[in-house]
Protein backbone atom coordinates (compact mmCIF):
# COMPACT_ATOMS: atom_id res chain seq x y z
CA UNK A 1 0.00 0.00 0.00
CA UNK A 2 1.04 3.52 -1.04
CA UNK A 3 -1.77 5.41 0.67
CA UNK A 4 -0.52 5.13 4.57
CA UNK A 5 -2.38 4.20 7.52
CA UNK A 6 -2.86 7.56 8.87
CA UNK A 7 -3.98 9.27 5.65
CA UNK A 8 -6.66 6.28 5.36
CA UNK A 9 -8.15 7.02 8.49
CA UNK A 10 -8.31 10.54 7.31
CA UNK A 11 -10.21 9.96 4.50
CA UNK A 12 -12.79 7.65 6.24
CA UNK A 13 -13.03 10.32 8.77
CA UNK A 14 -13.63 12.52 5.72
CA UNK A 15 -15.99 10.43 3.97
CA UNK A 16 -18.04 10.94 6.94
CA UNK A 17 -19.13 14.43 6.57
CA UNK A 18 -20.75 14.03 3.53
CA UNK A 19 -24.12 12.03 2.25
CA UNK A 20 -21.92 10.27 -0.32
CA UNK A 21 -18.51 9.21 -0.33
CA UNK A 22 -17.23 11.07 -3.06
CA UNK A 23 -17.59 14.33 -1.54
CA UNK A 24 -14.50 13.04 0.51
CA UNK A 25 -12.65 12.72 -2.86
CA UNK A 26 -10.82 16.24 -3.08
CA UNK A 27 -9.75 16.26 0.87
CA UNK A 28 -8.19 12.92 -0.02
CA UNK A 29 -6.00 13.99 -2.88
CA UNK A 30 -5.15 16.81 -0.99
CA UNK A 31 -3.94 13.97 1.48
CA UNK A 32 -1.95 12.29 -0.76
CA UNK A 33 -0.39 15.37 -2.27
CA UNK A 34 0.44 16.36 1.38
CA UNK A 35 2.07 12.87 1.49
CA UNK A 36 3.53 11.70 -1.72
CA UNK A 37 3.69 15.08 -3.95
CA UNK A 38 1.47 13.78 -6.57
CA UNK A 39 -0.91 10.91 -7.78
CA UNK A 40 0.75 7.57 -8.65
CA UNK A 41 -1.06 4.83 -10.77
CA UNK A 42 -0.70 2.91 -7.38
CA UNK A 43 -2.31 5.73 -5.10
CA UNK A 44 -5.27 5.92 -8.00
CA UNK A 45 -5.43 2.84 -7.49
CA UNK A 46 -5.68 2.92 -4.05
CA UNK A 47 -8.29 5.47 -3.74
CA UNK A 48 -10.19 4.21 -6.72
CA UNK A 49 -10.78 1.10 -4.02
CA UNK A 50 -11.84 3.16 -1.26
CA UNK A 51 -14.44 5.40 -3.04
CA UNK A 52 -15.77 2.34 -5.29
CA UNK A 53 -15.13 4.01 -8.67
CA UNK A 54 -12.60 3.38 -11.21
CA UNK A 55 -8.99 4.82 -11.49
CA UNK A 56 -9.95 6.81 -14.38
CA UNK A 57 -12.24 8.79 -12.57
CA UNK A 58 -9.55 9.22 -10.22
CA UNK A 59 -7.43 10.68 -12.47
CA UNK A 60 -9.89 12.90 -14.58
CA UNK A 61 -10.16 14.58 -11.24
CA UNK A 62 -6.60 14.97 -10.56
CA UNK A 63 -6.06 16.59 -14.64
CA UNK A 64 -9.11 18.89 -14.01
CA UNK A 65 -7.28 21.00 -11.49
CA UNK A 66 -4.32 23.01 -11.25
CA UNK A 67 -3.21 21.81 -8.19
CA UNK A 68 -3.05 18.21 -8.39
CA UNK A 69 -0.24 16.61 -10.28
CA UNK A 70 0.03 12.76 -12.05
CA UNK A 71 3.93 13.17 -11.84
CA UNK A 72 6.60 13.23 -9.14
CA UNK A 73 7.31 16.55 -8.29
CA UNK A 74 10.09 18.54 -7.47
CA UNK A 75 10.26 20.13 -3.36
CA UNK A 76 8.74 22.97 -4.12
CA UNK A 77 6.02 24.90 -5.97
CA UNK A 78 6.79 28.71 -7.16
CA UNK A 79 3.97 30.81 -8.38
CA UNK A 80 3.98 33.93 -9.55
CA UNK A 81 1.06 35.90 -10.49
CA UNK A 82 0.58 37.10 -13.95
CA UNK A 83 -2.96 38.17 -14.34
CA UNK A 84 -3.43 41.63 -15.29
CA UNK A 85 -3.41 43.26 -11.48
CA UNK A 86 -0.09 41.91 -10.97
CA UNK A 87 1.74 42.35 -14.66
CA UNK A 88 0.56 46.22 -13.94
CA UNK A 89 2.78 46.50 -11.13
CA UNK A 90 5.78 44.37 -12.73
CA UNK A 91 4.87 40.98 -12.39
CA UNK A 92 6.08 39.32 -15.77
CA UNK A 93 9.38 41.65 -14.70
CA UNK A 94 9.87 39.75 -11.76
CA UNK A 95 9.11 36.34 -13.16
CA UNK A 96 11.71 36.78 -15.85
CA UNK A 97 14.41 37.91 -13.49
CA UNK A 98 13.61 34.73 -11.32
CA UNK A 99 13.69 32.60 -14.40
CA UNK A 100 16.89 33.64 -15.09
CA UNK A 101 18.16 33.80 -11.63
CA UNK A 102 17.30 29.55 -11.44
CA UNK A 103 18.13 28.99 -15.10
CA UNK A 104 14.97 27.24 -15.85
CA UNK A 105 12.12 28.84 -18.02
CA UNK A 106 8.64 28.87 -16.66
CA UNK A 107 7.02 25.87 -16.00
CA UNK A 108 10.02 23.69 -15.73
CA UNK A 109 12.03 22.65 -12.78
CA UNK A 110 15.65 23.05 -11.63
CA UNK A 111 17.74 19.99 -12.15
CA UNK A 112 18.04 19.07 -8.69
CA UNK A 113 14.70 18.69 -8.02
CA UNK A 114 14.33 21.49 -5.96
CA UNK A 115 11.93 24.36 -6.90
CA UNK A 116 9.55 24.05 -10.44
CA UNK A 117 9.03 27.93 -11.39
CA UNK A 118 6.20 28.69 -13.31
CA UNK A 119 3.00 31.29 -13.16
CA UNK A 120 -0.30 31.22 -12.01
CA UNK A 121 -3.89 33.29 -12.69
CA UNK A 122 -4.71 35.67 -10.23
CA UNK A 123 -4.08 34.36 -6.66
CA UNK A 124 -6.30 37.36 -4.97
CA UNK A 125 -3.49 39.46 -4.23
CA UNK A 126 -3.61 42.01 -6.57
CA UNK A 127 -3.63 45.27 -4.36
CA UNK A 128 -0.24 43.80 -3.10
CA UNK A 129 1.54 42.97 -6.13
CA UNK A 130 3.83 41.71 -7.73
CA UNK A 131 4.20 38.53 -4.92
CA UNK A 132 4.24 34.77 -5.02
CA UNK A 133 3.05 31.66 -4.03
CA UNK A 134 5.84 29.20 -2.37
CA UNK A 135 3.85 25.93 -2.11
CA UNK A 136 1.13 27.09 0.51
CA UNK A 137 2.76 30.44 1.54
CA UNK A 138 2.23 33.83 -0.18
CA UNK A 139 4.78 36.61 -0.52
CA UNK A 140 3.62 39.71 -1.28
CA UNK A 141 4.81 43.33 -1.97
CA UNK A 142 7.88 41.76 -3.46
CA UNK A 143 11.07 42.98 -4.82
CA UNK A 144 13.42 40.95 -7.06
CA UNK A 145 15.98 40.47 -4.77
CA UNK A 146 14.02 39.62 -1.72
CA UNK A 147 12.29 37.14 -4.50
CA UNK A 148 15.57 35.67 -4.71
CA UNK A 149 16.36 35.19 -1.14
CA UNK A 150 13.23 33.42 -0.59
CA UNK A 151 14.16 30.83 -3.33
CA UNK A 152 17.39 30.89 -1.88
CA UNK A 153 16.55 29.92 1.59
CA UNK A 154 14.26 26.54 -0.27
CA UNK A 155 15.72 23.57 1.02
CA UNK B 1 -2.76 38.22 7.22
CA UNK B 2 -4.16 40.94 5.32
CA UNK B 3 -4.02 44.73 6.82
CA UNK B 4 -7.05 45.66 7.52
CA UNK B 5 -8.80 48.54 5.49
CA UNK B 6 -7.85 52.18 5.99
CA UNK B 7 -11.90 53.04 5.18
CA UNK B 8 -13.81 50.73 6.75
CA UNK B 9 -18.08 50.09 7.35
CA UNK B 10 -19.97 47.97 9.97
CA UNK B 11 -18.75 45.05 7.97
CA UNK B 12 -15.37 45.51 8.41
CA UNK B 13 -15.70 47.95 11.59
CA UNK B 14 -13.30 45.92 14.08
CA UNK B 15 -11.02 44.36 11.82
CA UNK B 16 -8.22 46.15 12.66
CA UNK B 17 -8.57 43.72 16.13
CA UNK B 18 -6.79 40.84 15.63
CA UNK B 19 -9.03 39.31 18.51
CA UNK B 20 -11.81 40.26 16.36
CA UNK B 21 -10.87 36.70 14.48
CA UNK B 22 -11.14 34.36 17.38
CA UNK B 23 -14.68 32.99 19.52
CA UNK B 24 -13.81 35.35 22.23
CA UNK B 25 -12.98 38.09 20.13
CA UNK B 26 -16.14 38.21 17.96
CA UNK B 27 -18.27 37.68 21.10
CA UNK B 28 -16.95 40.48 23.12
CA UNK B 29 -17.75 42.76 19.75
CA UNK B 30 -21.39 41.75 20.27
CA UNK B 31 -20.78 38.55 17.85
CA UNK B 32 -23.56 35.98 17.55
CA UNK B 33 -26.45 38.71 19.67
CA UNK B 34 -28.18 38.14 16.00
CA UNK B 35 -28.10 34.76 15.56
CA UNK B 36 -29.41 34.14 18.95
CA UNK B 37 -32.37 36.60 18.16
CA UNK B 38 -33.25 35.06 15.05
CA UNK B 39 -32.94 31.25 16.43
CA UNK B 40 -35.00 32.50 19.50
CA UNK B 41 -37.10 34.87 18.66
CA UNK B 42 -37.94 34.66 14.88
CA UNK B 43 -39.58 32.49 12.63
CA UNK B 44 -37.37 31.35 9.65
CA UNK B 45 -40.18 33.04 7.38
CA UNK B 46 -39.60 36.21 9.30
CA UNK B 47 -36.04 36.24 8.68
CA UNK B 48 -36.55 35.95 4.96
CA UNK B 49 -39.07 38.34 4.86
CA UNK B 50 -36.68 40.34 7.03
CA UNK B 51 -33.39 40.01 4.66
CA UNK B 52 -35.97 40.60 1.77
CA UNK B 53 -37.43 43.76 2.72
CA UNK B 54 -33.73 44.97 3.05
CA UNK B 55 -33.24 44.34 -0.66
CA UNK B 56 -29.18 42.80 -0.04
CA UNK B 57 -28.10 41.56 -3.18
CA UNK B 58 -25.31 38.87 -3.56
CA UNK B 59 -21.97 40.08 -3.49
CA UNK B 60 -20.43 37.17 -5.88
CA UNK B 61 -20.87 38.86 -9.03
CA UNK B 62 -24.87 38.44 -9.93
CA UNK B 63 -26.09 40.40 -7.75
CA UNK B 64 -29.29 38.63 -7.63
CA UNK B 65 -31.80 39.33 -4.45
CA UNK B 66 -30.28 36.95 -1.44
CA UNK B 67 -33.57 36.89 0.63
CA UNK B 68 -35.44 35.59 -3.00
CA UNK B 69 -32.99 33.13 -3.36
CA UNK B 70 -33.95 31.87 -0.06
CA UNK B 71 -37.24 31.76 -0.46
CA UNK B 72 -37.03 29.37 -3.33
CA UNK B 73 -35.57 26.38 -0.84
CA UNK B 74 -38.52 23.86 -0.85
CA UNK B 75 -40.61 24.40 2.70
CA UNK B 76 -42.50 20.75 2.66
CA UNK B 77 -39.51 18.18 1.97
CA UNK B 78 -38.52 14.75 3.43
CA UNK B 79 -34.77 15.67 1.91
CA UNK B 80 -32.00 16.95 3.68
CA UNK B 81 -31.51 21.01 2.58
CA UNK B 82 -28.05 22.20 2.31
CA UNK B 83 -26.10 25.79 2.08
CA UNK B 84 -22.96 26.22 0.40
CA UNK B 85 -20.43 29.39 1.15
CA UNK B 86 -19.07 29.95 -2.33
CA UNK B 87 -15.44 30.91 -0.85
CA UNK B 88 -13.88 29.97 -4.13
CA UNK B 89 -12.81 33.77 -4.79
CA UNK B 90 -10.80 33.68 -8.18
CA UNK B 91 -12.57 36.40 -10.33
CA UNK B 92 -8.93 38.60 -11.52
CA UNK B 93 -8.81 42.10 -9.25
CA UNK B 94 -11.00 40.32 -6.26
CA UNK B 95 -9.46 39.70 -2.88
CA UNK B 96 -12.64 40.82 -0.41
CA UNK B 97 -13.69 37.38 0.48
CA UNK B 98 -9.84 36.32 1.47
CA UNK B 99 -9.94 39.50 3.98
CA UNK B 100 -13.56 38.64 5.48
CA UNK B 101 -12.01 35.08 5.90
CA UNK B 102 -8.72 35.85 7.37
CA UNK B 103 -9.94 38.60 9.61
CA UNK B 104 -13.37 38.16 10.12
CA UNK B 105 -14.63 34.11 10.00
CA UNK B 106 -17.13 34.23 12.69
CA UNK B 107 -18.99 36.84 10.93
CA UNK B 108 -19.62 34.84 8.06
CA UNK B 109 -20.09 31.84 10.06
CA UNK B 110 -23.07 33.57 12.27
CA UNK B 111 -24.48 34.66 8.54
CA UNK B 112 -24.47 30.90 7.76
CA UNK B 113 -25.92 29.98 10.81
CA UNK B 114 -29.09 32.64 10.13
CA UNK B 115 -29.25 31.60 6.61
CA UNK B 116 -29.41 28.07 7.67
CA UNK B 117 -31.98 28.59 10.13
CA UNK B 118 -34.15 30.56 7.78
CA UNK B 119 -33.58 27.85 4.91
CA UNK B 120 -33.67 24.98 6.83
CA UNK B 121 -30.91 23.57 6.25
CA UNK B 122 -28.95 21.26 8.04
CA UNK B 123 -25.10 21.41 6.79
CA UNK B 124 -22.80 24.11 5.40
CA UNK B 125 -20.36 23.41 3.08
CA UNK B 126 -17.99 25.79 2.74
CA UNK B 127 -15.92 25.66 -1.00
CA UNK B 128 -12.39 27.60 -0.51
CA UNK B 129 -9.59 28.48 -3.48
CA UNK B 130 -7.13 25.67 -2.92
CA UNK B 131 -4.51 28.41 -2.93
CA UNK B 132 -6.48 30.53 -0.16
CA UNK B 133 -4.49 27.56 2.35
CA UNK B 134 -4.13 30.70 5.28
CA UNK B 135 -7.65 31.94 4.68
CA UNK B 136 -8.94 28.19 5.22
CA UNK B 137 -6.86 27.62 8.16
CA UNK B 138 -8.44 30.68 9.89
CA UNK B 139 -11.85 29.09 8.89
CA UNK B 140 -11.21 25.74 10.42
CA UNK B 141 -10.22 27.08 13.51
CA UNK B 142 -13.08 29.21 13.70
CA UNK B 143 -15.37 26.38 13.10
CA UNK B 144 -13.28 24.14 15.56
CA UNK B 145 -13.85 27.12 18.12
CA UNK B 146 -18.06 27.17 16.97
CA UNK B 147 -18.41 23.49 17.55
CA UNK B 148 -16.37 23.85 21.40
CA UNK B 149 -18.64 26.88 22.84
CA UNK B 150 -21.73 24.80 21.19
CA UNK B 151 -22.27 27.96 18.20
CA UNK B 152 -22.20 24.52 15.88
CA UNK B 153 -23.50 20.96 16.51
CA UNK B 154 -26.78 18.97 17.86
CA UNK B 155 -27.94 21.95 19.62
CA UNK B 156 -26.86 25.41 18.40
CA UNK B 157 -27.01 27.94 21.17
CA UNK B 158 -29.47 25.70 23.09
CA UNK B 159 -32.11 26.42 20.40
CA UNK B 160 -33.20 23.38 19.82
CA UNK B 161 -31.37 24.45 15.88
CA UNK B 162 -29.09 21.59 14.43
CA UNK B 163 -26.57 22.48 12.10
CA UNK B 164 -22.88 21.11 10.96
CA UNK B 165 -20.52 22.76 8.89
CA UNK B 166 -17.51 21.19 5.90
CA UNK B 167 -15.00 22.95 4.75
CA UNK B 168 -13.81 22.02 1.82
CA UNK B 169 -10.52 22.85 -0.26
CA UNK B 170 -10.05 23.47 -3.57
CA UNK B 171 -7.93 22.09 -5.86
CA UNK B 172 -7.41 25.38 -8.77
CA UNK B 173 -9.60 25.74 -11.00
CA UNK B 174 -11.56 29.28 -11.97
CA UNK B 175 -14.84 27.50 -13.27
CA UNK B 176 -15.46 25.95 -9.99
CA UNK B 177 -16.60 29.54 -8.72
CA UNK B 178 -19.78 29.11 -10.80
CA UNK B 179 -22.00 28.01 -8.50
CA UNK B 180 -22.88 24.53 -10.20
CA UNK B 181 -18.85 24.00 -10.72
CA UNK B 182 -18.88 24.38 -7.70
CA UNK B 183 -21.37 21.71 -6.85
CA UNK B 184 -19.62 19.25 -9.01
CA UNK B 185 -16.49 19.93 -7.45
CA UNK B 186 -17.46 19.33 -3.91
CA UNK B 187 -19.19 16.62 -4.90
CA UNK B 188 -15.48 14.56 -5.99
CA UNK B 189 -15.82 15.52 -9.79
CA UNK B 190 -14.34 17.78 -12.40
CA UNK B 191 -15.78 21.39 -12.23
CA UNK B 192 -18.12 21.19 -14.71
CA UNK B 193 -21.02 23.48 -14.81
CA UNK B 194 -24.44 22.02 -15.02
CA UNK B 195 -27.20 22.60 -17.20
CA UNK B 196 -30.15 24.53 -15.41
CA UNK B 197 -32.82 23.60 -15.29
CA UNK B 198 -33.19 22.33 -12.26
CA UNK B 199 -31.49 24.85 -10.39
CA UNK B 200 -29.80 24.03 -6.96
CA UNK B 201 -32.32 25.03 -4.85
CA UNK B 202 -34.50 22.05 -6.72
CA UNK B 203 -31.60 19.70 -7.03
CA UNK B 204 -27.82 20.95 -5.67
CA UNK B 205 -25.43 19.44 -3.79
CA UNK B 206 -25.52 15.77 -3.79
CA UNK B 207 -29.21 16.08 -5.44
CA UNK B 208 -30.32 17.62 -2.38
CA UNK B 209 -31.87 21.37 -2.49
CA UNK B 210 -29.62 23.71 -1.90
CA UNK B 211 -28.90 27.66 -1.39
CA UNK B 212 -25.26 28.44 -2.64
CA UNK B 213 -24.43 32.38 -1.36
CA UNK B 214 -20.94 34.18 -1.50
CA UNK B 215 -19.05 34.88 1.41
CA UNK B 216 -19.35 38.30 1.64
CA UNK B 217 -23.27 38.34 1.23
CA UNK B 218 -23.30 35.76 4.51
CA UNK B 219 -21.43 38.20 6.67
CA UNK B 220 -23.95 41.05 5.53
CA UNK B 221 -26.33 39.18 7.50
CA UNK B 222 -25.86 39.30 10.87
CA UNK B 223 -25.83 43.25 10.52
CA UNK B 224 -29.05 42.91 8.76
CA UNK B 225 -30.83 40.41 11.98
CA UNK B 226 -28.92 42.81 14.38
CA UNK B 227 -30.10 46.06 13.21
CA UNK B 228 -32.76 45.50 10.53
CA UNK B 229 -33.71 46.56 7.32
CA UNK B 230 -34.06 50.24 7.78
CA UNK B 231 -30.89 50.77 8.89
CA UNK B 232 -29.23 48.47 6.35
CA UNK B 233 -31.03 50.36 3.51
CA UNK B 234 -29.49 54.15 5.46
CA UNK B 235 -26.37 52.61 3.70
CA UNK B 236 -26.29 52.38 -0.36
CA UNK B 237 -28.63 53.32 -2.98
CA UNK B 238 -32.27 52.56 -3.51
CA UNK B 239 -32.06 49.60 -5.46
CA UNK B 240 -28.77 48.80 -4.09
CA UNK B 241 -28.44 48.70 -0.62
CA UNK B 242 -25.74 48.19 1.73
CA UNK B 243 -21.94 48.32 1.88
CA UNK B 244 -18.81 46.29 0.09
CA UNK B 245 -15.59 46.10 0.24
CA UNK B 246 -14.02 47.39 -3.10
CA UNK B 247 -10.90 45.68 -3.68
CA UNK B 248 -8.91 48.77 -5.94
CA UNK B 249 -5.72 47.19 -7.92
CA UNK B 250 -3.20 48.23 -10.29
CA UNK B 251 -1.85 51.95 -11.45
CA UNK B 252 -2.83 53.82 -8.27
CA UNK B 253 -0.83 55.19 -5.43
CA UNK B 254 -2.72 53.20 -2.51
CA UNK B 255 -3.89 49.74 -3.80
CA UNK B 256 -6.15 47.99 -1.14
CA UNK B 257 -9.25 47.11 -0.09
CA UNK B 258 -12.10 49.99 1.16
CA UNK B 259 -15.09 49.17 2.35
CA UNK B 260 -18.03 51.95 0.93
CA UNK B 261 -21.38 52.16 0.51
CA UNK B 262 -22.54 51.17 -3.08
CA UNK B 263 -23.30 53.91 -5.29
CA UNK B 264 -20.29 55.51 -3.87
CA UNK B 265 -18.67 57.10 -7.13
CA UNK B 266 -15.85 55.31 -9.26
CA UNK B 267 -13.84 58.57 -9.68
CA UNK B 268 -14.03 59.46 -5.69
CA UNK B 269 -12.85 55.42 -4.93
CA UNK B 270 -9.99 55.88 -7.53
CA UNK B 271 -8.70 59.12 -6.97
CA UNK B 272 -9.85 60.44 -3.33
CA UNK B 273 -9.56 56.52 -1.60
CA UNK B 274 -7.04 55.47 -3.90
CA UNK B 275 -4.92 57.96 -4.48
CA UNK B 276 -5.26 58.36 -7.79
CA UNK B 277 -2.66 57.58 -10.38
CA UNK B 278 1.06 58.16 -9.35
CA UNK B 279 3.98 59.19 -11.02
CA UNK B 280 2.13 62.25 -12.54
CA UNK B 281 0.63 60.13 -15.03
CA UNK B 282 -2.90 60.19 -16.41
CA UNK B 283 -5.43 58.07 -16.53
CA UNK B 284 -6.42 55.36 -19.24
CA UNK B 285 -8.95 53.21 -18.34
CA UNK B 286 -10.72 51.22 -15.05
CA UNK B 287 -12.45 48.00 -15.26
CA UNK B 288 -14.54 48.12 -12.83
CA UNK B 289 -16.23 44.94 -11.14
CA UNK B 290 -13.32 42.12 -11.38
CA UNK B 291 -12.06 41.05 -15.11
CA UNK B 292 -15.23 39.83 -16.48
CA UNK B 293 -16.66 43.19 -16.55
CA UNK B 294 -16.49 45.28 -19.51
CA UNK B 295 -13.85 48.60 -18.98
CA UNK B 296 -15.04 52.28 -18.91
CA UNK B 297 -12.54 55.13 -20.18
CA UNK B 298 -10.96 57.81 -18.17
CA UNK B 299 -13.55 59.92 -19.27
CA UNK B 300 -16.81 57.87 -17.70
CA UNK B 301 -15.28 57.33 -14.12
CA UNK B 302 -18.60 60.07 -13.04
CA UNK B 303 -20.43 56.99 -12.46
CA UNK B 304 -22.16 55.70 -9.22
CA UNK B 305 -20.11 51.91 -8.23
CA UNK B 306 -24.06 50.38 -8.92
CA UNK B 307 -25.72 47.72 -10.82
CA UNK B 308 -28.52 50.49 -11.89
CA UNK B 309 -25.92 53.13 -12.97
CA UNK B 310 -23.55 50.92 -14.37
CA UNK B 311 -25.46 49.35 -16.73
CA UNK B 312 -25.86 52.40 -18.47
CA UNK B 313 -22.58 52.52 -19.01
CA UNK B 314 -22.82 48.99 -20.56
CA UNK B 315 -20.81 47.41 -17.53
CA UNK B 316 -21.66 45.93 -13.85
CA UNK B 317 -20.31 45.75 -10.47
CA UNK B 318 -19.61 42.43 -10.47
CA UNK B 319 -17.28 41.74 -7.51
CA UNK B 320 -16.33 45.09 -7.11
CA UNK B 321 -12.63 44.33 -8.32
CA UNK B 322 -11.29 48.06 -9.51
CA UNK B 323 -8.77 47.80 -11.55
CA UNK B 324 -6.73 50.94 -12.73
CA UNK B 325 -4.48 51.47 -15.78
CA UNK B 326 -2.56 54.45 -16.71
CA UNK B 327 -1.59 55.88 -20.01
CA UNK B 328 1.30 54.12 -20.55
CA UNK B 329 -1.16 50.83 -20.63
CA UNK B 330 -1.10 48.89 -23.98
CA UNK B 331 -4.88 47.49 -24.10
CA UNK B 332 -4.17 45.10 -26.58
CA UNK B 333 -2.21 43.46 -24.48
CA UNK B 334 -4.69 44.04 -21.46
CA UNK B 335 -7.04 41.83 -23.74
CA UNK B 336 -4.30 39.25 -24.35
CA UNK B 337 -3.62 38.71 -20.31
CA UNK B 338 -7.16 38.27 -20.45
CA UNK B 339 -8.01 36.06 -22.91
CA UNK B 340 -5.09 33.78 -22.23
CA UNK B 341 -6.70 33.59 -18.84
CA UNK B 342 -9.90 32.71 -20.63
CA UNK B 343 -8.88 30.04 -22.59
CA UNK B 344 -7.14 28.56 -20.01
CA UNK B 345 -9.68 28.34 -17.45
CA UNK B 346 -12.57 27.65 -19.74
CA UNK B 347 -13.74 23.66 -18.69
CA UNK B 348 -14.29 23.21 -22.23
CA UNK B 349 -17.86 21.43 -22.08
CA UNK B 350 -19.28 23.96 -24.65
CA UNK B 351 -17.67 24.53 -28.11
CA UNK B 352 -18.42 28.36 -28.27
CA UNK B 353 -16.73 28.78 -24.90
CA UNK B 354 -13.89 26.46 -25.51
CA UNK B 355 -12.91 27.46 -29.24
CA UNK B 356 -13.89 31.08 -28.74
CA UNK B 357 -11.45 31.65 -26.18
CA UNK B 358 -8.41 30.37 -28.00
CA UNK B 359 -9.93 31.87 -31.36
CA UNK B 360 -9.57 35.23 -29.27
CA UNK B 361 -6.32 34.64 -27.76
CA UNK B 362 -4.70 34.27 -31.22
CA UNK B 363 -5.85 36.68 -32.83
CA UNK B 364 -5.20 39.06 -30.14
CA UNK B 365 -1.62 38.18 -29.80
CA UNK B 366 -1.34 38.28 -33.84
CA UNK B 367 -2.37 41.98 -33.27
CA UNK B 368 0.08 42.41 -30.68
CA UNK B 369 2.79 41.15 -32.43
CA UNK B 370 2.07 43.36 -35.66
CA UNK B 371 0.92 40.60 -37.75
CA UNK B 372 -3.00 41.62 -37.32
CA UNK B 373 -4.95 42.89 -40.14
CA UNK B 374 -7.92 45.34 -40.43
CA UNK B 375 -10.66 42.14 -40.58
CA UNK B 376 -9.46 40.97 -37.32
CA UNK B 377 -10.94 43.65 -35.93
CA UNK B 378 -14.55 42.83 -36.73
CA UNK B 379 -13.23 38.59 -36.75
CA UNK B 380 -12.82 39.52 -32.52
CA UNK B 381 -16.12 41.29 -32.47
CA UNK B 382 -18.16 38.62 -34.69
CA UNK B 383 -16.61 35.85 -32.16
CA UNK B 384 -17.81 37.41 -28.87
CA UNK B 385 -21.15 37.83 -29.79
CA UNK B 386 -21.60 34.32 -30.70
CA UNK B 387 -20.06 33.38 -27.97
CA UNK B 388 -22.92 35.13 -26.00
CA UNK B 389 -26.08 33.46 -24.27
CA UNK B 390 -24.72 30.28 -25.93
CA UNK B 391 -23.59 27.82 -23.32
CA UNK B 392 -24.36 25.93 -19.78
CA UNK B 393 -23.08 29.24 -17.98
CA UNK B 394 -22.15 32.35 -18.00
CA UNK B 395 -18.28 31.89 -18.41
CA UNK B 396 -18.71 32.68 -21.71
CA UNK B 397 -20.68 35.36 -21.73
CA UNK B 398 -18.15 36.83 -19.36
CA UNK B 399 -15.54 35.78 -21.93
CA UNK B 400 -16.80 37.77 -24.52
CA UNK B 401 -17.60 40.83 -22.49
CA UNK B 402 -14.19 42.57 -21.98
CA UNK B 403 -13.00 42.01 -25.08
CA UNK B 404 -16.25 43.88 -26.06
CA UNK B 405 -15.53 46.68 -23.92
CA UNK B 406 -11.89 46.77 -25.00
CA UNK B 407 -12.99 47.57 -28.77
CA UNK B 408 -15.87 49.96 -27.57
CA UNK B 409 -13.16 51.87 -26.09
CA UNK B 410 -9.93 51.38 -26.93
CA UNK B 411 -10.41 50.54 -31.21
CA UNK B 412 -7.50 52.94 -31.78
CA UNK B 413 -4.86 50.90 -29.65
CA UNK B 414 -5.65 48.12 -31.62
CA UNK B 415 -6.05 49.77 -34.49
CA UNK B 416 -2.38 51.40 -34.33
CA UNK B 417 -0.98 47.97 -34.08
CA UNK B 418 -2.28 46.49 -37.38
CA UNK B 419 -1.63 50.11 -39.12
CA UNK B 420 2.16 50.16 -37.61
CA UNK B 421 2.58 46.77 -37.66
CA UNK B 422 4.11 46.05 -34.32
CA UNK B 423 2.89 47.07 -30.71
CA UNK B 424 3.20 51.25 -30.65
CA UNK B 425 3.00 50.99 -26.83
CA UNK B 426 7.02 50.97 -25.67
CA UNK B 427 6.24 52.08 -22.19
CA UNK B 428 3.64 49.70 -22.15
CA UNK B 429 3.90 46.75 -18.81
CA UNK B 430 5.81 44.16 -19.98
CA UNK B 431 4.09 41.08 -21.56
Amino acid sequence: MVISAASREKIALEITKYPKPRGALLPALHLVHAEHGFVSPESAQELAQIFEIRPFEVMEVVSFYNMFHDTKQPRHQVRVCTNLPCSLRGARDLLHRLEAHLGVRAGEATADGRIRLGFEECLGACAYAPMMRVDHEYHEDLDVERAKRILDALD
Amino acid sequence: MLKAPQVRGYLTEHFADDAFGTLEGYVKRGGYQAARKALGEMTPEAVIELVKASGLQGRGGAGFGTGLKWSFMPKTTDKPKFLVCNADESEPGSFKDRLLMERGPHLMLEGILIAAYATGASKTFIYIRGEYAFPADQVERAVAEAYAKGYLGKNVMKSGFAHDVVVQRGAGAYICGEETGLLESLEGKKGQPRKKPPFPAQFGAFGMPTTVNNVETFSHVPHIVGKGAEWFRTFGTEKSPGTTIFGVSGHVARPGLYELPLGTRLDEIVFEHAGGVPGGRKLKGVIPGGMSMPILPAGQLDVPMANEFLKERKTMLGTGGIMVMDETTCMVRVACVISYFLRDESCGQCTQCREGTGWMHKILERIERGAGEEADLGILLDIAAKMEGQTICAFSDAAAWPVQGLLRHFRGDFEAHVREHKCPFAESFEL
